[in-house]
Parts: structure tokens; C-alpha cells; sequence
């Protein structure tokens, strides 16, 4: 996005809150940079970003946009499956409450 | 986890979140303990890291010679680690300002500065920097005169870059503590200049 | 790959537009800079992206770009410059 028409910068500071945190944390494990296997790079963790569709990359928030991606890298790893992604979603929705 | 109450009911992607770490968990590959060192080892990182490595910048000669021409090694000396990246420091002189930015994605130097701020990842700031950072800095509240040169550096791959500020004048008897304090996260992302 | 550029040559960027994840910013594609630096060499994030090794591994350097030459219309300094790290496989020399 280099160089393209946009507006002024906004000072939005935001404490990260814990669940993107641990977003985050799922990454650098992942990454193998902690010590343990390498599942993912840095440059999948992208390409699954850059490949959203420009409306949702809009829509979504930094880290809706990182939980979507490495979700997806781990999916096209065979790590999980959407089978048991689709399975686990239902169960936890029923379990915690979801909005969707 | 404990704190899994506060954002329940979840929205899609943070059920998504919560599913795809216990699936990770269940297979072994993660486990809930490793987060949660992890979480915490990233939110102890904050910018006074990196205000560290600017003072002792500014108090030490050699040291600031060896962190320009290659900042992941002088960090190591400090017992900073930056692991897998290489870290180029550049210079604030009288004749020439460095901003950093990531026009591809929101790569910053995190092993020295901590999490990037929101403005840091936002369409403007990645837009702009790069083909007007006169006008982003001023927005900013830096005013910076046309004869002083800009330098933008674009995070594109395997570099993280740190701005070195300028010191301020008439801190010659400051401590390095003190002098560190004065160091603020903007200073070293560019967009801000040391006040004292 | 050996690195075939040093600093102070002259070097374009290439000018071409395929698919898949590129870490080239499309601003700068076709405009011509002066290596900056050799950072040293890296997996080639266009195959790490695609589940591959990322070998044969890319020499990277930091390119500098004048910005009254990238942006025809740019206010400020003429000396202003715009650094950006590309890969060699993305540049080609000015002199062929």
C-alpha cells in the first residue's frame, strides 16, 4: 500500500488485550523461534493475509486478520483439518457462548 | 485460561482463537504453559530497551560506532537478544532524519520496542510515510526544516531498523538512566525528536 | 547465489508484475537506485511462502532511491531518499 491515497494518521494507541496477545504468542511458538518445531514462516503468516479478499482485510482488526492466517497456514499444513476446525468451533460456541 | 470469561460471548475470530489453540493443545504441539510464558515474555518487552541502547549510544563512543555498523551485535553485548533478524541502527545527524516504516505488512523492531502502536500498522501511516513523510511528521508535531534531509527507511524483508536520535543539548552531566528516560518509543520509530 | 552487486552500483528494479507473495512494494518496481548494502543472504520468501525451503538463498541488499524520482510530484528536499530492502532476483544492473 506504499504510496496510495490515504487520510491522516490517527494516534490510536491500544492496549493489546489477551486474547490477541496470545495470538501473538501462537505465532513465535509456531515459528519455531522459541525453540520448538518450525510449523509456519513468517512469510506464509503473510501470504494467508494478503490473500483476504480487500473488503474483509478492511473489515477485520490486526490480530482478526492474524488468527485468520496462521489458522489457515496450519490448515494447509495438515496440522489441523477443517473437519475438526469446524467440529471444535461448534463445540466451544455451545460450551462458552458465541455471537455468531 | 483464567481470563477466557472476559470477552465471552466470542465473536467469530475470537471462538476461531480459542479453537484452533485447543486443537494445538490437544495435539501436543503447544501447551497452554508455553503461551502463557510467551504472552508474558512479549509484554515485558517495552521500549525501554531500546532507550538503553540509544543512551549508552550516546555516552558511548565505541559503542555507537559498533552499533551502526552492526546493531545486532552491539545489542547481544547488552544481553539483547534479537533473534533470526538483523538490526540496522541509523543515525539522527544535524543534516538528515530517519523514519521507519513497513509498507508491506508492520515489521518493527520488537526486541527492542516492544509491540508496534496501532498509528504504527494503520493503511495511513504504511500509505503515507513513504511518498510524503514531511507531512506524516508533521502531524506528528515535528516540523523539520526543508534543508534537513529525509531518510525513509521501508521495512520490506529481513532488516528491523531503529532510529538513533540526536542528543539532546545541555545533557552533558546526565546520567545514562537519565538520559535513557528522556528516549521515548517515537524517538526511535522517527517520528518524534527527544524533548527535554 | 553470490552476491553480484556491491555498494555504489547502480541497479533497477525489475519492472514486472506475477503472482504469489512478494516482499518487492509495487511503488518501487522499474525505478532505478544505488545499493545501499549488502545485508547478507536470506530464504527466498517467495518459495518460504509456499511451503518450500526458500533455497537457493537471495542476497538482499538495502537499495536507495531518490524521491523526487519515485514520487514525480514530491514536495520536499531533492536529496530526500526512500531506502528499501529487495532481494537480487529483483534487481538488475543499470548497465545491463
Amino acid at each position: 500500500m506504499g504510496g496510495l491515497p490515504a487520510g491522516k494518521v490517527e494516534f490510536t494507541e491500544h492496549d493489546y488485550v489477551d486474547w490477541e496477545r496470545r495470538v501473538d504468542a501462537l505465532r513465535l511458538l509456531l515459528s519455531g523461534i522459541k525453540g520448538g518445531r518450525q510449523l509456519m514462516t513468517v512469510d506464509e503468516l503473510r501470504k494467508n493475509i494478503e490473500t483476504l479478499p480487500p473488503d474483509a482485510y478492511e473489515r477485520m482488526s490486526y490480530y482478526e486478520r492474524w488468527v485468520t492466517s496462521i489458522t489457515q497456514t496450519m490448515i494447509q499444513r495438515g496440522v489441523i483439518t477443517t473437519e475438526e476446525l469446524g467440529k471444535k468451533m461448534a463445540e466451544i460456541g455451545k460450551r462458552d457462548g458465541s455471537k455468531v | 485460561m483464567k481470563d477466557q470469561g472476559s470477552y465471552q460471548p466470542y465473536s467469530y475470530f475470537q471462538l476461531m482463537e480459542v479453537s484452533l489453540r485447543e486443537l494445538l493443545v490437544e495435539k501436543g504441539i503447544v501447551t497452554e504453559a508455553q503461551l502463557a510464558a510467551t504472552v508474558e515474555e512479549v509484554r515485558n518487552i517495552t521500549p525501554e530497551r531500546g532507550a538503553r541502547v540509544v543512551a549508552k549510544a550516546w555516552v558511548n563512543t565505541e559503542f555507537r560506532k559498533k552499533l551502526l555498523q552492526d546493531g545486532t551485535r552491539a545489542c547481544e553485548e547488552l544481553g539483547l537478544e534479537i533473534p533470526a533478524l538483523k538490526l540496522v541502527v541509523v543515525e539522527n545527524t544535524p543534516t538528515e532524519h530517519n523514519l521507519v516504516v513497513c509498507t508491506l505488512c508492520s515489521c518493527y523492531p520488537r526486541m527492542l520496542l516492544g509491540m508496534p502502536p496501532e498509528w504504527y500498522k494503520s493503511r495511513n501511516y504504511r500509505s503515507r510515510a513513504v511518498r510524503e513523510p514531511r507531512a506524516v511528521l508533521s502531524e506528528f508535531g515535528l516540523e523539520l526544516a526543508q534543508e534537513i534531509k529525509i531518510r525513509v527507511h521501508d521495512s520490506t524483508a529481513d532488516m528491523r531498523y531503529l532510529v538513533l536520535p540526536m542528543r539532546p543539548a545541555d545533557t552533558e552531566d546526565w546520567s545514562e538512566e537519565r538520559l535513557a528516560a528522556s528516549v521515548t518509543r517515537d524517538c526511535m520509530i522517527g517520528v518524534a525528536v527527544p524533548r527535554i | 547465489m553470490e552476491a553480484r552487486f556491491k555498494p555504489g552500483d547502480a541497479v533497477r528494479v525489475r519492472n514486472i508484475y506475477p503472482l504469489g507473495h512478494i516482499r518487492t512494494p509495487f511503488y518501487i518496481r522499474g525505478h532505478s537506485g544505488v545499493i545501499e548494502r549488502f545485508c547478507g543472504t536470506f530464504g527466498n520468501p517467495e518459495e518460504l511462502a509456499q511451503q518450500r525451503s526458500g533455497e537457493p538463498k537471495q542476497p538482499l541488499y538495502r537499495v536507495r532511491f531518490l524521491q523526487k524520482k519515485v514520487w514525480p510530484d514530491y514536495q520536499g528536499n531533492p536529496d530526500d531518499v526512500i531506502e528499501v530492502e529487495i532481494f537480487q532476483h529483483w534487481l538488475e544492473g543499470e548497465n545491463g
